[in-house]
């Protein structure tokens, strides 16, 4: 089995390298996550935001994405897919500690907010699915202006059952515009499973009312959203229009730090989940695909655990706010 | 100059903002077939294509919402709200998104864009075709609301608007548009958002007023003029946010006397924070009450013209008879 995932990354272009990157970046998400929830424990952090369980969707999908050329709309739980866009773990807990040089606010947003001019990571709020339509609008004026480039959402399932998000994907395949849209589905939405959000199966099944192709991966196998991501970028790249690409993965942890969630699931369901990790899983097609061995494996782990932890202390280290600059960034004659 | 009503006004704005900027892309329902159900598009999608005038799904929010991403992404989008009624789907795009990209991304996006809307009653559009709504989205930081009642405002701040770098809610009093006739210049102009303009001087009193219930001030003005010898200075605030408080104060501390009169219902108004402004900081250079003429406090205009003109008229002459009563006082 793992083998053959292994052939299918060959077979998709990725060499040794790619792979071993993105198992790093996968396992810096992971550890980062970890050593954010240690800092909301330890009263440092608010609030934070778990991604563990989704890092092989999120990896996997923004892997074919472009830095620099195509655009990235994500949601808040998607700290995988901006390490994949250029965001550092120094970045990621300046956000988290709201500092002064947090790059998507200045510490204005909650952390996980995401947003970069620079790195092409588009700001989005915390209300729902809000980000889908602009998805779509961007993707027209890359379509109006004739550019190669993609631009890419992501959501939760429970983002599909708002409007917008309706309205989102109906523009997009109207048009035909290059942009792929990414359901990261963990079954709940904060609490309410997804029998109690939808009476279909599959989110990719209503791809086809829109008339645009919906395709179901397994979103713990990061190489099968990395290749339907693949097929899904090239289609927009080529005049092809949307996809919806529907990834089945699973939250390990509560929604937010804020959450709890024995309220609305047993621990044995999650015990089981546990056991398809996606890191781990991927962790081990390394090693059976000969492509990388534990030692090195373990090593990797260890570097992004020393640059996490560095990242923590510069991050707590750099300055609030300044109070006076509340008021600024209203319009744009208020500069900073 | 060329004499023209407030619809085509616009109407020509639009086109010449169009043919000088490709980045301008107009989207809505029925804006591009049909022209716009007032025409303001007619004949643009044969000229500058269905790429650049574009005919979308009847979704309110999803329209703000695409704007807003094109807008992110290099184009100065027009977007047209059929009727300001239908706009209410949107207003978490504009409120969560449109007004607030630039201040939660501190400064890094913006979201220039413009969200046109017809509004206002006594047209017959019965309640969700004459509502006011320049109130709630005066209320969000973040946004700014024009409402211009001339022909030449609606040009110089259409064009103001479109090259604002942040979001414009651009209200158009459905009334104003063939009944409000005149000069526009034919060379290009800008009109400043956040500029009131004195419509009318006068030393007796002041009438702050937009829309079409400024039109109506100043027939009355002139008729309180003619009776009495009253001179009311009405003030056209044009821009509801930001306000043009300055303005506003600078009259009301020459007349002592201040009226403000608008179409939207009473409560929680635009009446209500201008007469708010006055009264913190004009209060001891007034000689009267300031009075605020507001519509009724029901849930929207009635479509029977008898319900409709007591809507918009309660008592014969009163906003003449509500300014007689202020000179008087």
């Amino acid at each position: 089995m793992s083998t053959q995932v292994s052939e299918t990354a060959l077979g998709s272009g990725l060499t040794g390298d790619d792979l071993l990157a993105m198992h790093r970046t996968m396992v810096t998400a992971r550890l980062i996550d970890e050593a954010a929830l240690r800092q909301n424990r330890m009263g440092r952090a608010p609030f934070v935001v778990p991604v563990s369980g989704h890092e092989g969707c999120q990896i996997g999908t923004a892997w074919p994405m472009r830095r620099g050329v195509d655009v990235w709309v994500p949601y808040y739980r998607d700290l995988g897919i901006v390490l994949v866009a250029g965001m550092t773990p120094e970045q990621v807990f300046l956000g988290i500690f709201s500092k002064a040089s947090d790059p998507t606010s200045g510490g204005r947003q909650m952390p996980n907010h995401w947003s970069s001019r620079e790195l092409g990571i588009v700001s989005h709020s915390s209300p729902i699915a809000t980000q889908v339509p602009h998805a779509a609008g961007i993707a027209y004026a890359m379509k109006y202006r004739n550019e190669d480039a993609v631009v890419a959402s992501w959501f939760g399932e429970g983002a599909t059952s708002e409007g917008d998000w309706h309205e989102g994907l109906n523009f997009a395949a109207i048009h035909r515009l290059p942009v792929v849209f990414v359901c990261e589905n963990n079954e709940y939405a904060i609490s309410v499973p997804q029998a109690k959000q939808m009476a279909v199966a599959d989110v990719a099944s209503r791809a086809e009312g829109y008339g645009m192709p919906g395709v179901v991966v397994d979103g713990n196998d990061v190489l099968a959203c990395y290749g339907a991501m693949k097929d899904a970028h090239d289609r927009a790249r080529t005049g092809g229009g949307p996809t919806l690409i529907e990834c089945k993965t699973y939250r390990f942890l509560p929604h937010t730090s804020d959450d709890d969630d024995k309220t609305y699931r047993s621990r044995e369901e999650v015990e089981e989940h546990r056991h398809h990790d996606p890191v781990e899983r991927f962790a081990t097609e390394l090693v059976d695909g000969g492509v990388a061995d534990r030692d090195a494996l373990r090593i990797a782990h260890d570097e992004v655990k020393a640059v996490v932890e560095a990242a923590i202390q510069a991050a707590w280290d750099a300055p609030d706010p300044d109070p006076a600059t509340v008021g600024l960034h209203v319009f744009a004659e208020d500069p900073g | 100059m060329t004499e023209k009503n407030l619809v085509t006004a616009i109407r020509d704005t639009l086109h010449d903002e169009m043919a000088a900027d490709d980045r301008v892309i107009l989207l809505g329902e029925d804006v591009g077939a049909r022209g716009g159900v007032f025409k303001v598009s007619e004949g643009f999608m044969a000229e500058f294509g269905e790429d650049r005038v574009v005919d979308t799904p009847l979704a309110e929010s999803g329209i703000v919402g695409v704007a807003i991403g094109m807008a992110l992404h290099g184009l100065r989008p027009v977007a047209e709200i059929e009727f300001a009624d239908f706009i209410h789907p949107a207003f978490d795009q504009i409120l969560s998104e449109a007004s607030r990209m630039r201040y939660r991304t501190n400064g890094d996006w913006g979201c220039p864009m413009v969200i046109r809307a017809p509004c206002g009653g006594g047209i017959h559009g019965a309640l969700y075709h004459s509502q006011s709504i320049e109130a709630f989205y005066a209320h969000i930081p973040g946004v700014k609301v024009v409402m211009p009642s001339t022909p030449a405002d609606a040009a110089g701040m259409l064009r103001s608007s479109i090259a604002d770098p942040d979001p414009v809610l651009f209200l158009e009093h459905k009334k104003c548009y063939r009944l409000i006739k005149g000069e526009v210049s034919d060379e290009p102009f800008t009109t400043p958002i956040g500029r009131a303009d004195v419509k009318r001087e006068g030393t007796d009193l002041t009438v702050v007023s937009y829309g079409y219930e400024l039109h109506r001030c100043l027939d009355a003005a002139a008729r309180l003029e003619g009776e009495d010898g009253v001179g009311a200075e009405v003030i056209d605030v044009r821009s509801l946010a930001p306000l043009d408080t300055e303005t506003i104060l600078a009259s009301v501390r020459k007349t002592s006397r201040a009226m403000v009169v608008y179409e939207d219902n009473r409560t929680y108004g635009a009446g209500a924070e201008i007469a708010a402004v006055i009264a913190e900081q004009a209060m001891f250079d007034l000689d009267a009450p300031i009075v605020r003429i507001g519509g009724p406090d029901i849930p929207a205009m009635p479509f029977a013209g008898a319900l409709e003109h007591s809507f918009m008229e309660p008592e014969p002459d009163h906003i003449f008879a509500a300014m007689r009563r202020l000179a008087r006082f």
